[in-house]
């Protein structure tokens, strides 16, 4: 599956915990059912933007499942990171039907522009780029998704005017 | 109010099937699917809102996908005694002006329409007369079912995608929704309903292709708490019949669900939803929401002892969570991995209970076999695939959307007549079907008809119903090795065929595209598939060399290209081409120079042009641009 490192001991220190917060987050909506695991999950990313470690470490606890088996569900699903991530997340499909259509071109035009030479992140914290597999737009191929806005019909040229919008 | 009989739903029905289809007011329906939105639906519908806050007559609402994707955003205009009207690509500049022109009865700007409706009926409501019969259509403008893009369509799983707000549980009566769940309640024994299904000849949508009537009778002779599962996970990339289902007509997936509990006995649902799909989660909750105000859902559901509670649950992205076993661990909160099948989920699936897994479009489909009848259904379709399926038109297509039609209707018909045929009228190459686990079909197949055997004879699956376009433009051998690495990805690692041997003909098929392709590679990815094929744990191995055999099969001289000329005529694989400008076709009007990023065209206006090849890194920019076809592949 999606290949994610640890993050390191700097990355962990950095976010602040707000463990009441945290409870509500698992107990309000999901009760501590071992079953709502990847909703938990789902739910602390959406907070944090990424799964932090300590949190983690808490929900294992809490819900009383491994601490090696939510590591082993936090890694083996694509939505889920376990790095920080960037201020806008760039979303681009990699779906069959934008791959025919340039997808590929349009992510190495993305690449080239945030300088991110292999990496997801680019150093200022300002994009994330993440490949998905279809966002069901097909119509509009090839599609990038900055955030919550969708980009369709994307020209490799207007890479760089569209990502300009974003702070 | 709970709907505790017949009566009670008839009441609803009559009270909104009026309103439906006699509004008192000019309704304003805005087509809101994902696909809608992001063409511009939603603010089109907020311009709409401001410009007509109500009042005034006009009442705007929105609506789920009519699945001609290309056109959106989608806006349908109807009043009492007026002709129903089609606009298609509205954006926000031109709503307020749409709605003001059939407000004065002005259709003279034709090209704003795509057609106006005969017939906005459903299947399931045949018995009422049609509300269009009385009025005077409009001269000149088509008939939508008459265009060349619905004419061949029958609707049965997206019945009311694009005709009711989905956000409504009163639409979805008026249309005749969940009449055959109180049938299926009061009237049928659970056996009677499982034959219904059985007889129709349904089988399941989601790929397998297994009699649904069958699954459901195994997992009803198995004890335990059973239950009833709905894969939303559609991961297929390029297929998206699902994801329009849910947020255009959620309640038929519910119904669909509910007479399953009823003729399995079970009582409790879930709904898998892919994680990607945030709109059709919304739209579900709404819709449970609805249906257990009125009773549909819930402890003693109209006033019997039968129960039934669904809960959503969504993915995190893993695409081998389409399996079934997978699915079921993924519920549990584990790891979506996949177990041997050797006693099947219908005996033990979630929490080691007989568990039914079926897939979005069979359920949406079930209300209407039990509405109308085995005979009818299976009336429809080939000798061994009966009824209809949604395929999703994607690629390099003119007409991209979704579209419904009998089984065994040809792909020829598909792509050419309905589908408009290939974009910018290029080439026709192939058509890949059943997403990574199907096959790339050339053109010599285009006349077969499209059903889940006749697609398996070529080397192909129907799978969930994605239909990919492929022209010139298109490298095989790259779309054999986009789909490996897809499934490199997401192969759940835990069998050895399909976690290495996956990654070993990707590593062979990365190797060929690079240019660095040697003799008898071709031969080593057969050998390498038919292991993979026969050894792999689940679906997801099995079938992956599905893409790869069948574009060496239908395709052999590009491989032979790939590896012996160093050649990629599609002009794909960066490193085995390169552009030239052609100095006959070259008019010189600097369109390429001046979108070129790295500034490797030069050359004055009206003079042939210059490529500096050093420069040129083939980002396909100026070959995209120039509408003279100057800039070659070589």
């Amino acid at each position: 599956m999606n290949q994610v490192s640890p993050p390191t001991a700097e990355q962990c220190v950095d976010v602040a915990i707000d463990y009441m917060e945290l409870d509500k987050i698992i107990e309000e909506e999901f009760g501590t059912d071992k079953e709502n695991l990847i909703m938990i999950l789902q739910a602390i990313q959406r907070r944090y933007n990424y799964l932090p470690q300590p949190t983690l470490k808490y929900l294992a606890e809490k819900i009383g499942v491994a601490y090696s088996q939510i590591y082993g569900v936090g890694t083996f699903y694509s939505t889920f990171s376990l790095e920080p991530k960037g201020r806008n997340i760039i979303s681009i499909c990699l779906g069959t039907a934008c791959h025919v259509r340039g997808g590929e071109r349009v992510r190495e035009r993305i690449i080239d522009t945030l300088n991110l030479n292999g990496k997801h992140t680019t150093g200022d914290m300002r994009f994330t780029l993440e490949g998905v597999r279809c966002i069901g737009c097909c119509s509009l191929g090839p599609v990038i998704k900055v955030n919550e806005d969708v980009h369709g019909r994307i020209g490799s040229d207007e890479v760089e005017k569209v990502l300009e919008k974003y702070e | 109010m709970k709907i505790q009989s017949k009566a009670d739903l008839e009441k609803i029905n009559r009270e909104y099937s009026s309103r439906l289809y006699y509004p008192d007011t000019t309704k304003v329906l805005v087509g809101m699917a994902s696909c809608g939105i992001a063409a511009g639906g939603k603010a089109a519908l907020e311009k709409a809102m401001q410009d007509f806050p109500g009042g005034n007559g006009v009442s705007i609402r929105q609506t789920g996908c009519l699945g001609f994707c290309e056109v959106e955003p989608l806006v349908e205009i109807a009043a009492t005694g007026k002709p129903r009207v089609i606009y298609q690509k509205i954006t926000e500049d031109k709503i307020g002006d749409v709605i003001n022109s059939y407000l004065e009865n002005n259709f003279k700007k034709t090209k704003w329409i795509l057609g106006q409706v005969r017939d906005p009926r459903s299947v399931m409501e045949d018995h009422l007369e049609n509300p269009l019969s009385k009025v005077e259509p409009l001269e000149k403008i088509p008939f939508l079912e008459d265009t060349p893009f619905y004419n061949n369509q029958v609707k049965i799983a997206l019945r009311n995608c694009g005709y009711i707000d989905p956000d409504s549980i009163e639409e979805y009566i008026a249309r005749g929704g969940y009449f055959a769940f109180l049938r299926a309640l009061f009237d049928h024994k659970p056996e009677e309903i499982i034959q219904i299904i059985t007889d129709s000849g349904l089988r399941g949508r989601g790929g397998g292709g297994f009699s649904a009537g069958k699954k459901w009778a195994t997992c009803a002779r198995h004890h335990g708490d059973r239950y009833i599962i709905c894969n939303a996970d559609e991961g297929d990339p390029g297929a998206y019949m699902d994801r329009s289902i849910l947020e255009g007509d959620p309640h038929s997936v519910l119904e669909g669900m509910l007479i399953a509990a009823v003729a399995i006995g079970s009582s409790q649902g879930f709904m898998y939803v892919r994680n990607e799909y945030p709109l059709a989660v919304k739209r579900l909750v709404t819709a449970i929401k609805q249906a257990e105000s009125y009773g549909l859902l819930g402890e003693n559901i109209a006033g019997t002892d039968f129960s039934f509670n669904i809960k959503i649950s969504t993915g995190a992205g893993a695409f081998v969570c389409g399996e079934s076993t997978a699915l079921m661990a993924s519920l549990e909160g584990k790891v979506g991995r996949p177990r041997a099948k050797y006693v099947h989920t219908v005996e033990k699936g979630f929490r080691q209970n007989p568990s039914n897994l079926n897939n979005v479009e069979t359920f949406a489909n079930v209300p209407a076999i039990v509405s109308k009848g085995a005979e009818w259904y299976a009336g429809m379709g080939t000798e061994g695939s009966k009824g209809t399926k949604v395929f999703s038109l994607v690629g390099k297509i003119t007409n991209t959307g979704l579209v419904e039609v009998p089984m065994g209707t040809t792909l020829r018909n598909i792509i050419f007549d309905i589908g408009g045929g290939v974009l910018k009228k290029k080439k026709f190459k192939a058509v890949q079907t059943g997403g990574p686990s199907g096959g790339c079909i050339p053109e010599q197949y285009l006349d077969l008809g499209v059903d889940f055997d006749e697609l398996t004879k070529i080397g192909s699956i129907m799978g969930s119903g994605g239909m990919i376009v492929m022209d010139q433009d298109t490298c095989m051998v790259d779309i054999a090795r986009y789909f490996l690495d897809f499934l490199e990805e997401e192969s759940c690692g835990q069998c050895n065929p399909c976690r290495e041997g996956i990654k070993r003909m990707l590593e062979i098929l990365t190797a060929i595209c690079e240019g660095n392709g040697k003799e008898g590679d071709v031969e080593l990815l057969e050998e390498l598939g038919d292991m993979v094929a026969k050894a792999s744990l689940c679906g997801l191995g099995t079938s992956a060399p599905n893409p790869v055999v069948t574009t060496i099969n239908y395709f052999r001289h590009e491989y032979d290209a790939h590896i012996k000329d160093k050649k990629c005529r599609a002009g794909v694989c960066k490193n085995l081409y390169y552009y030239e400008i052609d100095a006959e076709a070259c008019t010189g009007c600097r369109v390429c120079a001046r979108k070129c990023p790295q500034d490797a065209i030069t050359g004055e206006k009206k003079e042939v042009h210059q490529l500096d090849q050093d420069l040129c890194i083939k980002c396909s920019i100026c070959y995209e641009a120039c509408k003279f076809n100057a800039v070659i592949i070589k």
